[in-house]
């Protein structure tokens, strides 16, 4: 039988590498839930070119809606065992822009911390039953010590990851694993503006093979790349006398 | 951001605008400015560089593919890296390549990209069933060879000069095996390799290693490496990762010394006159590809390649003359590369004429522009010219003289909106307008 996969927030920049990646290994059933259908049809279409033998539909469902996210996912599962689920979705808005406007602060907010945890529990409610699968939340080293260039989209993260440390401890005992993603600056759409300027970043098909990798190995935690788990324990510990004094 | 073309010679601070869909680049388009396209950044010199660069990389989806003709629709962005990954897994692959796999499927086009196999089956455009172009008025035209065809054979080989390049269609190639046939034959002077080209011309592939120190009765010695399909063996793909080169190398690691010592040694590996084996594709056709940013090699000064084209009837003549130059300056290439092209094409710009070209690299020291140019005027009297994706430095007079359908190109980009919106360093340089 194919290997079902879920992806949330498919199109991505990380999320879109790593269906890429899954399809290649081998043809799955994925289902692709996505904000727009229209824009995610070019990559429905680019992985089934890819893997002719996956079956690949895009569904479409309001990210902040807690409703409809329940409805979709019991929808999605139809008492069908889900191997995988990767929630990859967000937004990464100017800091200042969010500041100045508490709309888009509040959107950012909710996008990249309360949305990602409605899926993650919509899901873990209907996978709870098979007692077994995958679920990866793609948070973010930003989301480690908050600090001033982002500490809307880092407390939204923030968030995420306090959410997966009490879904491990909940599902510790279960075959039902939970992945927290931290990636560090990876080169997607959503780091143009950064890229524009000159900024390096990690290559995204690099960043998606690692989050293949260690969610096939069932890891808790993954830092991608791996330097990040030093950079952000060094960062974490720095006193605040220190830190403070440090323009990033 | 600071970028330069493989070469890293030269370098422009320009700004990069990323667009991430076909209809974003034609939005882009609509801004006022001159920019250029740009895909990898694997052309070698200033094609690719303008104070404002279009990089199609993040263009990157595979549209269709009809697994009855083999003709595949993506993004312009896409890689040939990306398609071979996908397709020979498939049972495809790539028509034409280049000697790296790390070029855009729109820059292929741009520059209009040959191999191994240009004898027999012309180059990369000659395999592409049409391309939807962005105009410089922010519209989005299909050209093929029959619709729009002043369009289609300006902007294959046209430098991006023409339109960006959003998507194309291509026909890949049936294949039952990854794996390549190689035989490798000596050829001990010039006579002998250009001899070896024809006696192999019915090979698939074929490219030879020249050694540019080899002197006297040696000039010219050469490895001919000619190359078929394996027929079976599995249809793999390799992961091994690249060996990367970590920084710039001093600037006096390749030195005349060094160069002789390895085309010595790289000559005499081969011991019987004769020598076949099986090998990846990815040795086959992607040596250079093993090791990522080979081009720091060259140290921070960057290198120029040099490739020039003779035509059959003055080639042997030209290319020994020329070799002689290049010998008697002590300047030898690390990589020197020929090669017997097929039959020219429609295209106006396209670089391949049939007869002989030779590829080289030199490193930017003060005294190489001066050779280059004494170069340039044996390729010009030999009724030759060099390829535009590796240059950095030929003037508007030797372009001219030496690509007589420059003007019918003008006016094919004036038609299309293409003036006063496309320019690269290169056709300032080679005065276009």
């Amino acid at each position: 039988m194919m290997k079902r996969i879920v992806i949330v927030g498919a199109a991505s920049g990380i999320a879109k590498e790593c269906a890429r990646i899954w399809v290649k290994e081998s043809a799955v059933d994925l289902t692709l839930v996505v904000r727009d259908a229209i824009r995610a049809q070019p990559l429905v279409a680019d992985l089934q070119v890819r893997s002719p033998h996956s079956k690949i539909e895009a569904v479409t469902v309001d990210f902040n809606d807690a409703t409809a996210i329940h409805n979709l996912v019991e929808e999605v599962y139809h008492s069908r065992t889900i191997d995988n689920v990767l929630i990859a979705h967000g937004t990464l808005p100017d800091q200042a822009d969010c500041e100045k406007d508490l709309n888009l602060c509040k959107e950012t907010l909710e996008i990249n911390g309360v949305s990602p945890c409605l899926f993650a529990e919509a899901f873990a409610g209907v996978m709870q039953n098979q007692g077994k699968g995958n679920i990866a939340i793609i948070g973010s080293v930003a989301g480690d010590r908050g600090r001033k260039s982002n500490y809307i989209y880092g407390a939204a993260k923030g968030l995420v990851s306090r959410y997966a440390q009490g879904m491990q401890h909940r599902f510790a005992s279960t075959r039902l694993q939970i992945t927290l993603i931290k990636p560090g600056p990876t080169a997607t759409p959503m780091t143009e503006k950064m890229r524009a300027k000159g900024m390096k970043m990690a290559p995204v098909d690099q960043v998606a093979k690692e989050i293949v990798d260690g969610i096939a190995k069932g890891k808790s935690v993954i830092y991608t790349p791996g330097k990040w788990q030093i950079i952000m324990l060094i960062i974490q510990h720095l006193p605040s006398f220190v830190f403070n004094k440090l323009n990033i | 951001m600071e970028i330069s073309g493989w070469g890293r010679y030269p370098k422009i601070d320009a700004q990069v605008i990323l667009p991430k869909t076909g209809s974003a680049c034609a939005s882009a388009l609509k801004d006022p400015g001159l920019l250029i396209p740009r895909g990898l950044g694997r052309s070698y010199g200033d094609s690719s560089l303008a104070p404002t660069v279009l990089e199609t990389t993040e263009l990157q989806y595979f549209q269709e593919f009809d697994p009855e003709t083999g003709v595949l629709a993506c993004d312009a962005g896409v890689s040939l890296y990306e398609i071979l990954n996908v397709f020979i897994p498939q049972g495809w692959f790539l028509p034409v390549t280049s000697g790296t796999r790390f070029v855009t499927v729109g820059g292929a086009i741009a520059s209009d990209i040959h191999g191994k196999n240009h004898h027999i089956d012309g180059t990369f455009c000659e395999h592409v069933l049409s391309s939807d172009i962005a105009l410089g008025n922010g519209e989005i035209v299909t050209a093929s060879p029959t619709q729009n065809q002043d369009l289609f054979h300006a902007t294959c080989g046209g430098m991006g000069l023409t339109g960006v390049i959003v998507s194309a269609r291509i026909r890949l190639k049936p294949i039952t095996s990854s794996e390549i046939l190689e035989t490798t034959i000596k050829a001990p002077n010039l006579d002998a390799v250009l001899d070896g080209f024809e006696k192999y011309i019915g090979s698939t592939y074929s490219v030879a290693w020249i050694d540019c120190l080899a002197k006297g009765p040696d000039l010219g010695r050469s490895l001919l490496m000619i190359g078929e399909h394996a027929t079976d063996g599995g249809l793999k793909v390799s992961n091994k990762k690249p060996i990367t080169i970590p920084m710039d190398a001093p600037t006096q690691l390749l030195n005349p010394l060094t160069i002789k010592a390895f085309n010595t040694l790289y000559y005499g590996k081969v011991l019987q006159a004769e020598q076949s084996r099986r090998t990846s594709f990815e040795t086959y056709f992607y040596p250079l590809d093993q090791m990522r940013d080979w081009n720091r090699l060259y140290g921070k000064p960057g290198f120029l390649q040099y490739q020039f084209v003779i035509p059959t009837a003055t080639g042997r003549e030209g290319m020994r003359r020329i070799l002689e130059e290049i010998t008697e300056s002590g300047q030898g290439s690390f990589l020197a590369v020929l090669k017997a092209f097929g039959k020219q094409n429609k295209n106006y710009l396209s670089f391949p004429v049939e007869g002989y070209t030779l590829a080289l690299d030199f490193k930017v020291t003060p005294s190489i522009f001066k050779l280059l140019d004494r170069l340039d005027e044996l390729v010009l009297q030999y009724g030759g010219r060099l390829y535009l994706a590796k240059d950095a430095r030929m003037t508007e007079q030797t372009f001219k003289a030496s690509y007589p359908r420059w003007q019918e190109f003008e006016a094919v980009r004036s038609k299309y909106h293409a003036i006063g919106k496309f320019a690269s360093l290169q056709s300032k340089r080679l005065g276009l307008s």
